[in-house]
């Protein structure tokens, strides 16, 4: 398949003798929005934090445009930092505490890889950061410290500051976790522009809600392994296992538009 | 127990302290930028968690942390010479001394100021691709630094009261022109008095300055 972007086998991750993750396959194609739902301790992070080597995996094999990540050794797979640094910069990721860099400007966070990784011209990178904070809606926001924004606007901020690497697939990590529920809307506002735009984007969020209009194809993780997944208007409404029945429920302040 | 105050033997005597001072701020400004500078990296090496550097420089924050900077000087000064056939001159046994020991201790509030740093910064720097030095250099340092000022301030403070400790293996500074005027004057009283104020004029703005410091970096979090 020509236009998988990220493609994951039977992906293994053990902390000690617990196995968070119990040998996961999964096919993002490009353009695609996948939203990862599960419960709290299902994996669904771990898996995430796989895919860009945040965590190193136990066991399995993760693919980029078809191209292995690491280097096959007879079975196993050995990775370099070097490689492993060259791959971050084009799997984007963005955290539930944004993590923006409190000693920068907002300007200069979003430059700040452009300049030090990708070895880009402070004018190139400049003239990209303001590109990407328009995109966000904070251009005016450019010369401020991070200390001074809402907990929304650090998080778009932290959106750009992934996008200004150009990346080839965009993951989310419970990114409106942290957030007044008032700030919710508008990152989830911006990640659905750029679900409209055509990212690739893997989206782990308790966002039913999100899930349901933006998501392309919808996971449910539990005990370190895919129990379903689906096309979201099917698998939100009627879950085949009890199991994601009971998270649904759970989620209680969650109702379908009918 | 009356004394009757005599500082014009010492204002007569002005240029001999003079001449101490200015030792005092060499010593001073050798041993500040070596210690607080050496202790960055000593205090990087000891945080790194790699065996090779990071055994060594627990051995040396140890040893010289767990050691009068006194008898470091005395060491380096009589025993070292002996020990090695390198001579070494007051100077040199003084600089040793206060800057291995005050690289020692700094490394300790640089250790401490990089751990004080959430794990989330590493994390933000390795997810745009940095590697372990980048995101050390561009995102973890400035802020620790930073955050451990106040403390490296107190630490160069330190130093300077520590020159003094170098008129044991007779460097001239301000103590030891002190008591040069003192034991040809038979007035020690008076000598040592000067020498305490000498320091206390110095610092008390620069620690008034740090206070200020300490606000300002206070209300920018």
């Amino acid at each position: 398949m020509t236009d998988s972007v990220i493609r994951i086998e039977n992906l293994h991750k053990s902390f000690g003798s617990l196995e968070v993750l119990g040998g996961i396959d999964l096919d993002v194609r490009a353009g695609e929005t996948v939203t990862v739902l599960g419960s709290s301790g299902s994996g669904k992070s771990t898996l995430l934090r796989c895919i860009n080597f945040m965590e190193m995996p136990s066991e399995g094999r993760i693919y980029l445009h078809g191209d292995l990540i690491g280097t096959d050794e007879g079975g196993s797979v050995r990775y370099s930092e070097s490689e492993l640094c060259r791959i971050r910069t084009r799997i984007g990721m963005v955290f539930q505490h944004f993590n923006l860099f409190p000693h920068m400007t907002v300007l200069k966070n979003v430059m700040e890889g452009q300049v030090t990784v990708l070895g880009r011209r402070a004018g190139a990178a400049e003239a990209k950061a303001r590109e990407q904070l328009e995109r966000v809606g904070l251009s005016d926001k450019a010369d401020e410290y991070p200390a001074r924004l809402s907990g929304g606007q650090k998080q778009r901020v932290a959106i750009a500051r992934a996008l200004a690497m150009d990346p080839d697939v965009m993951l989310f990590d419970e990114v409106t976790s942290a957030l007044d529920p008032e700030l919710v809307g508008e990152v989830l506002r911006t990640i659905r522009q750029l679900a409209d735009d055509g990212m690739t984007m893997l989206v782990v969020t308790h966002e039913l809600g999100f899930a349901y209009h933006v998501a392309n194809r919808v996971l449910f993780i539990s005990d370190g392994r895919i129990l379903e997944q689906g096309e979201p208007r099917q698998i939100l409404r009627e879950p085949a296992t009890r199991r994601m029945q009971e998270f649904l429920d759970g989620h209680a302040q969650f109702r379908l538009p009918f | 127990m009356g004394h009757d105050w005599d500082f014009v033997t010492i204002a007569q005597n002005w240029g001999v302290l003079w001449v101490g001072l200015k030792g005092t701020l060499v010593i001073f400004s050798v041993t500040v930028v070596l210690g607080l500078g050496g202790g960055l990296i000593v205090g990087i090496c000891r945080y790194i968690r790699h065996p090779v550097s990071r055994w060594p420089a627990m051995t040396f924050i140890e040893v010289f942390r767990n050691t009068p900077v006194l008898v470091q000087i005395i060491w380096f000064y009589y025993a070292f010479p002996i020990l090695t056939g390198i001579e070494v001159d007051p100077f040199l046994a003084a600089t040793l001394g206060i800057s291995l020991n005050t690289m020692a201790f700094s490394a300790e509030i640089y250790r401490a100021g990089i751990q004080s740093i959430e794990p989330g910064q590493w994390e933000a720097g390795k997810a745009i691709g940095m590697t372990y030095s980048q995101a050390l250099r561009r995102v973890i340092l400035p802020v620790a630094i930073k955050r451990v000022l106040p403390a490296l301030t107190n630490r160069g403070i330190e130093v300077f009261k520590m020159s003094t400790l170098a008129s044991v293996v007779a460097y001239i500074e301000t103590l030891n022109q002190a008591k040069l005027i003192a034991d040809l004057n038979f007035n020690p009283i008076e000598s040592y008095t000067v020498v305490a104020l000498i320091f206390f004029v110095v610092l008390y703005p620069v620690v008034q300055a740090t206070y200020a410091l300490e606000r300002t970096l206070a209300k920018g979090d």
